[in-house]
Parts: C-alpha cells; sequence; structure tokens
C-alpha cells in the first residue's frame, strides 16, 4: 500500500514537470510573439505592405521585400521540391540498401546541419561566379533550394517508410509494376508527410538571411525583380538592415518590428498551410 | 475430398532458397495439381512462408535472397528471361497473412488491379466487381456501400475482399499465405469454404499452420520441417496412415 502511494506520487510528479516544461516552453513563445505583436501591430497598414520604403526607409513599407521573398522562395521550391521527393522516392524504394546508399544517407543528414552562412558564400562560388548568374533572385533561391534539399529528402523519406509494407506488396500481387505499385499505392499515402516537411523546409528557407546576403539581396531597389537575373529586397534582410544598420534607428523601430511581425507571419502562414495540406489529404482518405 | 492426381499447374523442383547465407528451404519438390488445393503445413520457421512467396517471385523484393532450382507453371520456368515477372503475378495470385485492403474504398480496391491493367470502362469494371465480390461470397455484404472505406470491414470481411480483388484479376492460381491467422473462428469458416469453391476454377495453394484446416480444405498436403520437405501426399493419406514418424509427430500435436 505504501509503495503504491509512493508509486503514484512519483508518477504524479513526474507528470506535472513535464507538464511544467511545455508550458514553459509555450509561454517564451507566446512572450515573443505578443511582444513582437504589440510593438509591430501598429506598423501595419496597408501602406505599409502595398508601398515601396520612402525616405531613407524611414517612411513608407516594405512591399517590395515582400515581394522579393516570395520570388525567392518560389524559386527554392522550384529546385527543392521536385529534386527532394525524387531522390527520396530513388532512396527509399529503389536503391539498394549498400554501404554506398547508407553514405549517402549519412551524408544528406551532415547537410541538413551546415551553417546556412557557408551555404551563402557555397552559392557565390557556385551560382553568383562559376555559373554567372550573378548576384540575383536565381542565384539566392537555388542556394536557398540547395540548402532545403537535406531537410526535403528526410522528410520525404520518412514519409515514405510510413506507408506500409503490405501496400506495396499488395499492389505487386496484383500485377502491378514497381512504379505502378509506387505511383498508386504509395506516393498518395506518403505526399501529406512529404509536403508537410517540404513546407517546413521552404518556410524556413524563407526567413534565412546569410544564404542570400552575398548571391542578390539587396540593401534598398527603387524597382521590383523583373526577371531571375534581377536583385531583390528580402524581409528577412530588411529586418537586419532596419534593426542594426539604419543611421535612424530609435526612428525606424516600428518598421522593423512591423517587419518582424509580416516575416513571422508568414512563416507561420507556410506551416499553417502545411497542417492544412495534411489534415485535407488525411480526410480525404479516411 | 478428389485425390485424383491431375497435372501440375505450378511444381518447384528441387528449390533451395537462402536469406544472405541462411538456407530457408533445401531441395524442395512439391507439384500443386490444377484445380485442387494444396496445403503445406509445419511448424513455424519451416519454410513453408518462404515456399509460397517463391511460386509468384514476391521474395524478388526482399533484398539479400538467392533462389536456385526452378519452378514450372504451366511447364514453364516462371524465371525464364521471357517471362514477365508483371504477368506472372497477374495469373498467379496472392492472400497475405494479414488482410492488406488499400485505404480506398471497396470499389476503389476491387478497381484496383484491373486498373493498372489498364481497364478503363466503368460498366466492364462494374460487372468484374460484382463477379469477383460475388466469388469471395462478399457481394451481399457490401453492395450497398461499395463507395465506404475498406478499414471500415471487419477483419474476416477485409480477407474476403482481398481474395475478392486477387480474383477479379481473373488469375489461375491463387497462393494463400496463412489467410485466416488474423481473423476469428467464424470468419475463418467462411473462408474455408470459400476456398473450397474456388477450386472449381482456379489452382489453390495455402500455407497454413492450422492442421485441422488443412485436413478440412485441401486434397493434398505437403509437411515442411527446417527447410525440408518431409511428406508430400494426398491429405487423407498424410492426415491417417503419413509415412514418416516425423509427419505422425506433428499432426498428432506432439511438437509444433
Amino acid at each position: 500500500m505504501k509503495r503504491a502511494t509512493r508509486k503514484k506520487i512519483v508518477q504524479a510528479a513526474g507528470f506535472f514537470l513535464l507538464r511544467a516544461c511545455l508550458h514553459l516552453v509555450l509561454a517564451v513563445l507566446l512572450l515573443f510573439l505578443y511582444d513582437i505583436g504589440r510593438k509591430g501591430g501598429g506598423a501595419i497598414s496597408w501602406e505599409f505592405l502595398t508601398q515601396a520604403p520612402r525616405k531613407g526607409m524611414t517612411a513608407g513599407g516594405i512591399f517590395p521585400a515582400i515581394v522579393g521573398t516570395f520570388l525567392v522562395t518560389l524559386t527554392t521550391a522550384v529546385l527543392a521540391v521536385p529534386l527532394g521527393m525524387s531522390a527520396a522516392i530513388y532512396l527509399n524504394e529503389y536503391a539498394r540498401q549498400t554501404r554506398l546508399t547508407r553514405v549517402i544517407r549519412l551524408a544528406i543528414r551532415n547537410l541538413s546541419g551546415v551553417p546556412s552562412i557557408v551555404y551563402g558564400l557555397f552559392g557565390v562560388i557556385l551560382f553568383v561566379n562559376t555559373m554567372r548568374f550573378g548576384t540575383s533572385v536565381l542565384s539566392a533561391g537555388l542556394t536557398l533550394g540547395l540548402m532545403t534539399l537535406p531537410w526535403t529528402i528526410t522528410a520525404s523519406e520518412e514519409a515514405l517508410k510510413t506507408v506500409p509494407n503490405s501496400y506495396r506488396e499488395g499492389a505487386l500481387a496484383l500485377g502491378a509494376t514497381k512504379w505502378q505499385s509506387i505511383r498508386t499505392n504509395v506516393l498518395p499515402y506518403a505526399v501529406p508527410g512529404m509536403l508537410t516537411g517540404t513546407v517546413l523546409g521552404l518556410a524556413r528557407a524563407a526567413g534565412e538571411t546569410a544564404p542570400i546576403l552575398f548571391t542578390g539581396v539587396a540593401f534598398f531597389l527603387p524597382y521590383l525583380p523583373k526577371s531571375p537575373g534581377d536583385q531583390f529586397m528580402a524581409l528577412p534582410y530588411h529586418l537586419y538592415i532596419m534593426a542594426t544598420q539604419h543611421h535612424q534607428i530609435q526612428q525606424v523601430r516600428p518598421l522593423a518590428y512591423g517587419t518582424a511581425l509580416v516575416l513571422i507571419a508568414l512563416v507561420l502562414g507556410m506551416n499553417m498551410t502545411a497542417v492544412v495540406i495534411r489534415f485535407r489529404l488525411r480526410k480525404k482518405r479516411r | 475430398m478428389s485425390d485424383k492426381p491431375t497435372s501440375a499447374k505450378i511444381e518447384t523442383r528441387d528449390l533451395d532458397f537462402y536469406y544472405g547465407t541462411a538456407r530457408a528451404l533445401k531441395k524442395v519438390s512439391i507439384a500443386c495439381p490444377t484445380n485442387r488445393v494444396t496445403a503445406i503445413i509445419g511448424p513455424s520457421g519451416c519454410g513453408k512462408s518462404t515456399f509460397i512467396r517463391t511460386l509468384n517471385r514476391m521474395n524478388d523484393v526482399v533484398p539479400g535472397t538467392r533462389l536456385e532450382g526452378r519452378i514450372l507453371l504451366d511447364g514453364q520456368d516462371i524465371h525464364d528471361p521471357d517471362v514477365d515477372v508483371v504477368e506472372l503475378r497477374r495469373r498467379v495470385g496472392m492472400v497475405f497473412q494479414r488482410p492488406n485492403p488499400f485505404p480506398k474504398s471497396i470499389f476503389d480496391n476491387m478497381a484496383y488491379g484491373l486498373r493498372i491493367n489498364g481497364a478503363r470502362n466503368r460498366r466492364e469494371l462494374e460487372e468484374t466487381i460484382e463477379r469477383s465480390l460475388r466469388g469471395a461470397a462478399l457481394w451481399d455484404e457490401v453492395k450497398d456501400r461499395l463507395d465506404a472505406n475498406a478499414f471500415a470491414l471487419s477483419g474476416g470481411q477485409q480477407q474476403r475482399l482481398c481474395i475478392a480483388r486477387a480474383l477479379a484479376v481473373e488469375p489461375e492460381v491463387i497462393l494463400f499465405d496463412e489467410p485466416c491467422s488474423a481473423i476469428d473462428p467464424v470468419a475463418t469458416a467462411r473462408i474455408e469454404d470459400l476456398i473450397q469453391t474456388l477450386k472449381s476454377r482456379y489452382t489453390v495453394v495455402i500455407v497454413t499452420h492450422n492442421m485441422q484446416q488443412a485436413a478440412r480444405v485441401s486434397d493434398f498436403t505437403a509437411f515442411m520441417m527446417l527447410g525440408e520437405l518431409v511428406e508430400f501426399g494426398a491429405t487423407e493419406k498424410v492426415f491417417t496412415n503419413p509415412g514418416s514418424r516425423l509427419t505422425e509427430d506433428y499432426i498428432t500435436g506432439r511438437f509444433g
């Protein structure tokens, strides 16, 4: 009886600790969001979202940065999504599990841990200089694409692994080719997970500064990029300038907070999209 | 039970099978006669599932395996370079140990094999699906809810759906890999009845660890142990007058 009581107390204490940890994390996150919302909310207006910066960035909006971030993220997606998903399909479904594939997997895992500034410098060498794409939307997008690729591959492979083998075997046993079984009986169930992982990767890319720093982002541009070869403004870099590099830092602080709020809303929005995609596709299946 | 020998539909000759270096089958030669039910029995790990999965080359997809010897379907070696493994699997259907309906509607489950083989005509699909569901004694239970998800069916119904799904592509041989090990006794009885009716049109091979089941449904029985074929013959003879001491010990429940 006494022992049973003690076990119960230990269990209750354990639950309490775990719950406290969760609440602590949530509290920090909410505090952070609240602070940015409170200080940045005032800056948000239709003008802020649709106008270019004016008067040395002390007035006006952040429209070019929003457009720039959108275009770069789109370029990133065009590279990382098809390539990442295809690589994952090959690795998980076709490749024999040899030492080579193990080394490849290890390399991919390691690449996802490489600091983003290293990708930035690599992008300068490869895309800007060697391939002569210049500092541009294209170079920056491809650099971010390379950075996102390991995440996309890993997330996609994990998603493929969750599809039971019996779906594959069941299809094969009915006379499906390997590709038919993958296309009709594996991918439909893996795609929600693949997309979720991919969008999370893209959201991370959209918020990155270091990889675009030398590959295409501009301090200030009076025009929007008209081709993939043009430079662009981007939200994270704009925020960096407003927060640390501007000569009238006190004056532009509300604008910096506003930019942060927009960037966070964008990333949160992308993450929510991932959740919605997942939910929709899941529901369709049931 | 009909134990008159007919010509072999599918047979193995000196079949060896290896997982890496472990030898799972040793010189197994079994001839499964046309339109008969052949049961493979034996204790766990005796190689019976491995054996049945070689018959439609399902083990091809398992890495690190190796096969020696011959498997003949209508006299043709299924490993011949000009045999298309996809067509082989259409001709030699398989029902797995656990019911494995796809997470689709009953209709789409049934249509799956037909669609991957190119069928598009809705009316033809519906006809084949009805015929196959009737063949698997499931039609009356699902005819009003073909659009329902297959996961909504009971375990036994799911397994009959998998049988019907296999029938839909009009195979010649149907392999059952312990089809009743994951379902209840009543559902098991229905599937055993079904297997009995199937043999008029198909050649059936069934792996089971349940000896009563083998005795009830099969015309021929192969008893395997440790990868070797111990005895093969008419079910009645194997069960009433086994030729081997090992078989007798096994079927009388002294081990296994």
